[in-house]
């Protein structure tokens, strides 16, 4: 590991001037994939500036409903939140989804979004990755595919963002408030990501010094109901293999009034089905439309060599999970049995 | 030095009365026993091979080969030496000359050769270890690389017949005439089974720590058996075995993987010897797949030939699988299928193919458990194609002899597992057809497998000693046994205990060092058996003389022992429940039921059981391992992309044991539980997958890619 300066933040407003400081600067949070990938030396920061102590650490709710999630929550403690957990409950669902019950106890909000992909190519120094060193090639688009993307990659990067968390903003139009040295600007959490393109090394839109400050999402539709489904190898502490995160608002009718489907594991960043949800809405919401919009948005699939399975995997999720929000909520049993 | 933390408190020791009774009444053999260093390692006061830091201790850093063949035409250290702290890089051009080793791993910075990915080219060594890994990334090594080739396949130019397998088995074998009985039976099937390569990754990745006194080597290693360390290093470093102390006190598992010496030994004794400090070497976890062994990968094509009753006429078993190009080692899984089943004509063979690959080794059960997961699945396959229920398919193939040697059983309790396992699963409410039980989006099966693992026993030296006065004297056990996590410190006090006729707390049991009386490794579920019987020949021979002190080996008796034909046995029973929209596979419940001889301890014998079944349903569900073609090396190398089962995904597991008293073992009775406990169970779950779909996959582990989307 290289040698490294440290200090430790004040303010939000402290830590960006301090950024602006020092060469080589990153933020450290949790620390529960930089620190890890600073012992690969995939990642030498010349300088920590530790935010993880500043005041983004609450979660308020809005009047009007909303929520102000803090860049500090932990993961385990957004997941619990009684907020989250009536009005946004497929956000807690992609958290408990994630990593183990350890990390989320470390890994903060503005920490889980600004994760690095987990592609085993980029982790090793010794494999060229044209993310880790722009312009070395991609080893993972002729090597092991199995878990890379089918939508949106290029002949340059083909890694998939591992966020669970992530997914779940994407469908709730969440939005990322960022505080820079020009001040603070917001960005849609659907479009805080990239797709590769010929600069894979660009994970995200934010700009050299921004620091991701709280991401607020707005009230749920009414009557919205909403899931996060993921597929995994092992039953916990694996990554998606595929997983969808659906906001589903049905008319009295059974039309589709609002569609949000975002996918996580299948592209470089979380992707959001659009073309799905135009197929939706306003239609009748049962099992063949469903269908039909999941396969309307998993047409543009590219799948790669080991990776072809992803593609009715991410659409058995998400007719799945589509399905099981259009039903009429089960009453809870035994509610009146009297005890 | 390694001294177990027992204390004695009330030793009523009665020499003339062999079989002790513990306080309840309970004999001491058998009973469930808490582990003697259980408190030390729960405190964190147990000190592993890494957590030894003599004065002025420094750090190694190994620099893996970036290339998959090749060799090195010049390294660069000049930035890594500019660093802090830093003291020297070792490398074939100025590393200490090694004797040659027994084991070609272990020749390492001797030769500028690189067979593999991931081979040890150099070695930092630093104040600290963070400058070390600093250094081992500053090095610029360049290499001549050449043509690569680690890709297994059936038709594989490079395919030989060796003449041996792992365990020192002919690795081709026929008896009766396995083509014509082929040929002959009424009823034959014809099936191929391919297994990924699998790594051992104990809890405790590979570490050593060496410091030189005088001409003396002191190596805290992470090990299954200090003995065979210590005779190794005195052999490359050319000293008398009586030079050389290695201490593997405390030990996180190994799975195998340390049941050889490993390179961290090798290396810390090395750069220890060049520097003149006390060196620690921690392999990283990810450069473990590279250095440490592995399962090798298998293709195995299973022939069954049965009569309409189901009873095997012909039963063919040929294993294809990769061996490095530098050492042969070959898995023997068709070995089993020699034990199994009385078919009239058995042909049993192995081929392997030399690639630019890590050398494999030993894995938890290495032959039967990839055998068995082929043959057993090729079993189940007949079951359902005759329609017999797959129990008592089994139950009329048990053979009254080992089919391969015509030798009689020592005892052979197979059928009384099945039943048994049966039993207690619930087995005779199974609706055998395949692909009918629901639960909302799940199918659900149920799947049974044997299983099986030769009873191995090595030579050993004990001794023990009295000590205190005579009215309540204490006894000191010494024998170089290694504690993995087994349990076998206590076990070897409990043995010691029984036979002087003690309360156990009356025993102390010093394990761990290669300075204590020379025993075999911990390995081949031989452990308990070797040691033991030495530890209670020491105690008797004790008891009877009168004496105070008494040191035995035991090779004269291994080497006497009757013709047998010796193999514990076991049924697992499993249940899954498989997601028809994401083809995920989840264990509802796990049963095994073993026959292993006399069980020494309930406790850490429950433990060992499902130990391995979990372990099996690694193999079976999740663990998956890809060998790059391109860049050659492992792609898996973490614990976050190599899928060990977490606690998910064993939420009912449960083992349970037949009484078998067999008399043709050693004194002890025991025939070793470390491994049999992974052989029966991935062939279950995969039986229970097709139980639930109806769809037979041949390739493990069953991840949602090969299973797939069936419905929903």
């Amino acid at each position: 590991m290289k040698p490294f300066t440290f200090e430790r933040a004040t303010s939000p407003e402290q830590a960006v001037s301090a950024f602006a400081a020092q060469p080589h600067a990153y933020f450290l949070a949790g620390g529960t994939n930089l620190v890890d990938l600073m012992k690969l030396g995939v990642e030498a920061p010349g300088h920590l500036i530790d935010v993880s102590r500043l005041a983004l650490d609450t979660v308020e709710t809005a009047p009007g409903g909303g929520l102000r999630v803090g860049a500090n929550v932990r993961n385990s403690d957004l997941a619990a939140h009684p907020a989250v957990r009536s009005d946004y409950p497929a956000l807690a669902q992609a958290l408990l989804a994630g990593a183990s019950g350890q990390l989320r106890n470390l890994a903060t909000t503005g920490g889980n979004l600004l994760q690095r992909t987990r592609c085993p190519y980029f982790q090793d120094l010794s494999a060229p990755c044209n993310k880790r060193e722009p312009g070395a090639g991609c080893s993972a688009r002729e090597g092991a595919t199995r878990d890379m993307a089918v939508l949106g990659h290029s002949e340059h990067c083909v890694a998939t963002h591992p966020s669970d968390m992530a997914v779940a903003l994407a469908a709730y139009d969440a939005e990322v408030e960022l505080l820079g040295p020009e001040g603070t600007r917001t960005v849609p959490a659907a479009a805080f990501h990239r797709l590769p393109g010929d600069t894979p090394e660009r994970d995200t839109v934010l700009r050299p010094g921004e620091l991701v400050a709280h991401l607020t999402l707005p009230a749920s539709p009414a009557g919205a109901r909403a899931g996060y489904r993921k597929a995994r190898d092992r039953a916990s502490y694996a990554f998606a293999l595929a997983s969808a995160a659906a906001v589903l608002a049905l008319d009295e009718d059974g039309t589709v009034r609002h569609a949000a489907l975002a996918f996580g594991a299948l592209a470089h960043r979380p992707w959001r089905a659009r073309t799905a949800e135009e197929v939706l809405v306003g239609t009748r919401a049962d099992a063949d439309t469903f269908a039909r919009a999941v396969d309307a948005e998993l047409a543009a699939a590219e799948p790669l060599a080991d990776n072809a399975f992803k593609v009715p995997l991410a659409r058995g999720v998400a007719v799945r999970l589509l399905t099981g929000l259009a039903e009429p909520p089960q009453p809870a049993a035994n509610r009146s049995a009297g005890v | 030095m390694a001294v177990d933390d027992t204390t004695s408190q009330d030793r009523t020791a009665s020499r003339d009365r062999a079989g002790s009774r513990g306080r309840s009444g309970e004999p001491v053999l058998g009973s469930p026993a808490a582990r003697r260093e259980g408190h030390a390692k729960v405190t964190g006061a147990a000190r592993y091979a890494a957590e030894h830091t003599p004065p002025a201790c420094v750090y190694g850093r190994p620099v893996p080969a970036t290339v998959p063949h090749g060799s090195v035409t010049g390294i660069d250290d000049s930035e890594a030496m500019a660093l802090p702290g830093a003291l020297a890089v070792l490398t074939h051009e100025n590393a200490p000359r090694l004797g040659e080793p027994d084991d070609p791993i272990l020749a390492l910075l001797q030769t500028p050769q690189v067979p593999h990915r991931g081979w040890y080219v150099a070695l930092a060594v630093a104040e600290t270890p963070e400058t070390a890994r600093e250094m081992a990334q500053a090095i610029r090594v360049d290499y001549a690389e050449e043509p690569h080739d680690v890709l297994l396949r059936a038709d594989h130019p490079g395919l030989y017949h060796p003449e041996e397998a792992n365990g020192g088995y002919p690795a081709d074998q026929e008896t009766g005439d396995f083509d014509a009985e082929y040929a002959a039976a009424p009823h034959q099937f014809d099936a191929t089974y391919t297994l990924s390569p699998l790594h051992n990754h104990p809890m405790e990745p590979h570490a050593a720590t060496a410091v030189w006194e005088g001409g003396h080597l002191i190596a805290y290693d992470s090990s299954q058996g200090a003995t065979l360390v210590g005779t190794t290093l005195a052999a490359l470093f050319g000293l008398e075995p009586a030079q050389v102390t290695v201490v593997s006190e405390h030990v996180g598992g190994g799975f195998g993987s340390k049941g050889t010496p490993r390179p961290q030994a090798v290396l810390a004794a090395m750069a220890a010897l060049h520097t003149g400090r006390a060196v620690k070497v921690v392999l990283p976890r990810r450069e473990l797949p590279g250095v440490v062994g592995h399962r090798a990968p298998t293709i195995q094509r299973l022939r069954l030939g049965t009569r309409d009753d189901g009873t095997l006429t012909a039963l063919g078993h040929d294993v294809l699988t990769h061996t490095a190009s530098f050492k042969e080692f070959v898995e023997q899984a068709a070995v089993p299928s020699r034990v199994m089943y009385g078919a009239v004509g058995i042909r049993t063979g192995h081929q392997v193919v030399p690639l630019d690959v890590p050398a494999p080794s030993w894995m938890r059960a290495p032959g039967e458990a990839p055998g068995m997961y082929a043959l057993e699945s090729a079993m189940d396959e007949v079951a359902t194609a005759l329609g017999i229920d797959p129990v008592e398919l089994r139950l009329r193939n048990i053979p009254d002899r080992e089919p391969d040697s015509g030798k009689p059983f020592s005892s052979h309790h197979l059928a009384d597992c099945l039943r048994e396992g049966a039993r207690r699963f619930g087995w005779e409410r199974r609706d055998p057809r395949p692909g009918t039980r629901r639960d909302g989006d799940l199918l659900l099966g149920t799947g049974v497998a044997a299983a099986t693992y030769p009873v191995y026993v090595a030579p050993s030296t004990a001794s023990v000693q009295v000590l205190g006065d005579g009215a309540r004297p204490g006894y000191q056990v010494r024998v170089n046994a290694t504690d993995i996590g087994t349990g076998a410190r206590t076990v070897l006090a409990q043995i010691a205990a029984e036979e002087l006729g003690v309360e156990l707390d009356a025993v102390r049991v010093d394990i761990g060092s290669s300075d204590l009386p020379a025993a075999s490794v911990a390995g081949g579920s031989s452990g308990t058996a070797s040691w033991g019987w030495a530890v209670h020949k020491a105690c008797r021979e004790l008891r009877e003389s009168g004496g105070s002190i008494v040191t035995v080996d035991t090779a004269t008796d291994v080497r006497s022992q009757e013709d047998y034909a010796r193999h514990a046995f076991g049924a697992v029973f499993a249940e899954v429940a498989v997601d028809t929209v994401t083809g995920e596979v989840r264990t509802r419940r796990l049963l095994g039921v073993f026959a292993a001889g006399r069980i020494l301890n309930a406790r850490t014998a429950r433990s060992q059981f499902i130990g391995g079944m979990t372990m099996g349903l690694g193999m079976a569900l999740t663990e998956q391992s890809t060998l790059d073609a391109r860049l050659g090396g492992f792609v898996e190398r973490d614990l976050a992309a190599y899928h060990v089962p977490a606690h998910a995904d064993v939420p009912d597991i449960d083992a349970h044991w037949i009484e078998e008293h067999d008399p043709h073992l050693n004194p002890v009775g025991g025939k070793g539980i470390g491994e049999i406990g992974i052989v029966g169970t991935p062939a279950a779950l995969a039986n229970a997958v097709h139980h639930a779909t109806g769809t037979r996959h041949r390739t493990l582990p069953l991840t949602p890619d090969r299973v797939g989307v069936s419905g929903g």
